[in-house]
């Protein structure tokens, strides 16, 4: 198909080859590093070194990996979270490409509520916290959802554009109605971690396990029971392969449309609260850092599929935290790591031809 | 299996002993940047200045950085990354680095930690700034004295008291040598945004503006200036020299070098302690660029000795009679303001239109 007479013909395979689709991620790291090696090495780095210092220094490094290996889990732990609830309305082609601004709105509500009770203390404030924040991210999706449903409307461009109206609103708040008062005339809100019915700490000292974690590990579980097992994840995946299929089989597309915008935003925005009463601890005017984005990438890496997600964003959290090691040890400049990143995206994608085509090897004929 | 064990073990034993020597013999100083390092501006003068410590210390210093870190747990990270590889003096270099910086410096208390432009500090963490708004003071008379329009542009970052500061020093004495001026903010809510940069130049321009102000930190609205033609400007945080001798007529430059010499200096001996300071024009802290041949000879002459009177000390960029905006009095005459006030201004002067956004 890509080649017509050549040496290489690639014939469409009649479906994805489940061979191909668990070995391609483990080739493309290793196409990764080698590419990323040849980069680096024109960088005048020692390209063997800057790989271990990126994959092998945050985990065995006795001098760092007591600390990083936790700090994975915490850079990982939104990206799951987030990029779970997307690949459900991907599996769906519903494509919520907005949750970076339900993680906003989800943080903003969720910190809300947290800062509405300061400084009382109470054991309720937290999980209300956390309702709080589901919501905001739930109530922040409806709105592509409800345009899509009712009008037809894009969501891929509804909820983009959402971002920068929840950007906007976040600045707001940190310079407005939720500025500490105490804060010197600088903006952005308390900090939670200073308030504890309101944080969201380490769990146990030395793990990097915060709530948010944990979720995201549960959920991880639960998504893939629930696509497996129960009826919903047949409609959505029936939707994604065919609408008329899915009416057929007596699924309203409203409802898929509905359920899939609703839950990844309720997802991200339990990411936002999580972060927010968290590892940030405060609402501030830079409080985004694009997780949203990232968890896009996240969710393709990982095949759509929890595990793969799972792994894929332990992975992703690995590039982030030993690419700042292999900064200041190295003197790399952040965009080799960036294009290191890039890379990792670009031959997963590349692999999935072979997932979706095999490789014949012909010889044209001489006349 | 075994062999596989002793081999990674003797590994990572070599490595952190050859660690552990690397870190025992010069001093090790750490940075951490908000932006790019080739900025142009803000984070430009930071990595300047790391290179003139490194050149002026030699082979008793190592110094690492980390580029593009985003304020909040990121830096966080990075900081504490960086204290585990072994530095011994780290300069967290942007506002929002400031609770960050604590949380680490509590957790590595031999560690010595320095924040840029902040107001926390603790046992092993200083604060350090720059009282920029001297420099506003020149670039303001340069600007009253040269726009025709009588309209300045001032392209305003995120609204903490050290912009306020600026747009209000400016204020005052492009007022003070043209009455009929009107100041144009535009506030970014970001540091670093060529394209906004840009956009916000082009929409002052507009407006009617023939001077800009500038507190972001890239070269695009010089850029955007100079594409305009008839319009002036100045660099920011870096002298920006590439854009002179028009649109970029002058520049505020951070100088940090002197004061990161100082600091490791005192990690060397032994004498670090923490303190919070905040330099100006006299310690060459805040630096001003050539006045360039755009500017009228009387005008330069005026904002040299404008510059010399604040050295000296005989001039403070904010003395009275001064109102706040809503006409309350805030200054009596010949009174100077305080630097508790100072460090928390967030209200304008008199005559300056639109709110400080909150």
């Amino acid at each position: 198909m890509l080649t017509g007479n050549g040496m290489i013909r690639l014939e469409k395979r009649p479906q994805p080859s489940k061979k191909w689709t668990s070995i391609t991620p483990f080739l493309a790291v290793l196409a990764t590093m080698f590419v990323g090696g040849i980069m680096f090495w024109a960088l005048g780095k020692d390209p063997i070194e800057a790989i271990r210092i990126i994959f092998w220094d945050p985990l065995f490094n006795p001098q760092f990996a007591s600390y990083a290996r936790p700090q994975i889990l915490v850079k990982a732990g939104p990206l799951i979270l987030i990029a779970l609830g997307l690949s459900l309305g991907f599996r769906a082609n519903i494509w919520n490409i907005g949750a970076e601004g339900q993680y906003i709105i989800g943080a903003i509500c969720g910190a809300g509520v947290g800062l509405a009770f300061y400084p009382s203390e109470g054991w309720f404030i937290f999980p209300l916290m956390v309702i709080a924040g589901a919501l905001g991210g739930f109530l922040w999706a409806m709105i592509p959802a409800i345009l899509k449903i009712k009008f037809n409307t894009n969501e891929i461009l509804v909820s983009l554009m959402l971002v920068y109206v929840a950007e906007k609103i976040l600045v707001s708040v940190s310079l407005g109605l939720m500025r500490n008062p105490e804060g010197g005339g600088f903006p952005g809100s308390r900090n939670l971690q200073y308030y504890k019915a309101a944080s969201n700490p380490e769990l146990i000292s030395g793990t990097g396990m915060h709530w948010g974690v944990l979720v995201a590990l549960t959920l991880t579980c639960l998504t893939y029971i629930m696509l497996t097992k129960h009826t919903l994840g047949f409609q959505i995946k029936i939707s994604g392969q065919s609408n008329k299929a899915a009416r057929f089989s007596g699924t309203s597309p409203s409802v898929v449309t509905a359920i899939c915008l609703g839950v990844s935003g309720a997802l991200a925005g339990l990411a936002g609260l999580f972060e927010v009463s968290g590892p940030s601890g405060q609402i501030s005017i830079d409080f985004n850092v694009g997780y949203g984005f990232t968890a896009i990438i996240v969710a393709f890496l990982g095949r759509l599929n929890p595990f793969g997600i799972l792994l894929a964003g332990l992975l992703m959290a690995l590039t982030y935290i030993g690419g700042e090691l292999a900064q200041f040890m190295l003197g790399l400049p952040a965009a080799a790591i960036q294009a290191f990143q890039g890379m990792l995206l670009f031959f997963l994608l590349a692999g999935d031809i072979l997932t979706n085509y095999r490789p014949k090897f012909t010889y044209k004929k001489r006349l | 299996m075994k062999l596989l064990k002793s081999i990674l073990m003797g590994g990572a034993l070599f490595f952190g002993l050859s660690m552990s020597a690397i870190a025992a013999d010069p001093v090790k100083v750490g940075f951490v940047y908000v932006g790019p390092i080739n900025d142009g501006g803000w984070n430009t003068a930071h990595d300047k200045a790391r290179l003139a410590l490194e050149e002026a210390l030699g082979d008793k210093v190592e110094t690492v950085f980390v580029e593009n870190v985003p304020e909040g747990p990121d830096s966080e990270r990075v900081m504490t990354q960086m204290a585990l590889s072994g530095a011994d003096l780290i300069f967290t270099t942007s506002f929002g680095y400031m609770d960050p910086t604590l949380n680490v410096a509590a957790k590595f208390p031999n560690v010595k930690f320095e924040h840029a432009t902040g107001y926390k500090t603790s046992d092993n963490m200083s604060s350090y700034s720059a009282r920029f708004y001297e420099g506003r003071a020149i670039q303001g008379h340069i600007a009253g004295s040269m726009t025709k329009s009588n309209i300045i542009g001032y392209i305003a970052s995120v609204p903490i008291p050290e912009v306020v500061r600026g747009i209000n020093s400016a204020y005052i004495h492009a007022k003070k040598v043209n009455p009929n001026v009107e100041f144009k903010i535009i506030w970014l809510f970001t540091w670093m945004d060529p394209a906004k940069e840009s956009d916000a130049a082009k929409t002052l321009i507009e407006q009617g503006a023939d001077v800009i102000l500038q507190h972001t930190d890239s070269t695009a609205p010089l850029a955007a200036m100079q594409a305009a033609g008839n319009v002036i400007g100045f660099g920011q945080a870096s002298d920006m020299t590439e854009y002179g001798p028009s649109p970029r007529v002058s520049s505020i430059i951070d100088d940090w070098a002197p004061y990161y010499i100082e600091r490791t200096k005192a990690v060397m001996d032994g004498t670090w302690k923490s303190q919070a300071v905040w330099h100006g024009i006299s310690t060459g802290m805040v630096g001003i660029g050539e006045i360039t041949d755009a500017i009228p000879e009387k005008v330069r002459a005026e904002a040299i000795a404008l510059q010399d009177s604040i050295v000296s000390g005989a001039y403070h960029a904010f003395t009275g009679p001064l109102n706040k905006q809503d006409g309350s009095p805030w200054l009596a005459s010949g009174e100077t303001a305080d630097d508790g006030t100072l460090a928390g201004m967030t209200f304008y002067v008199e005559g300056i239109k639109g709110k400080v956004p909150n």
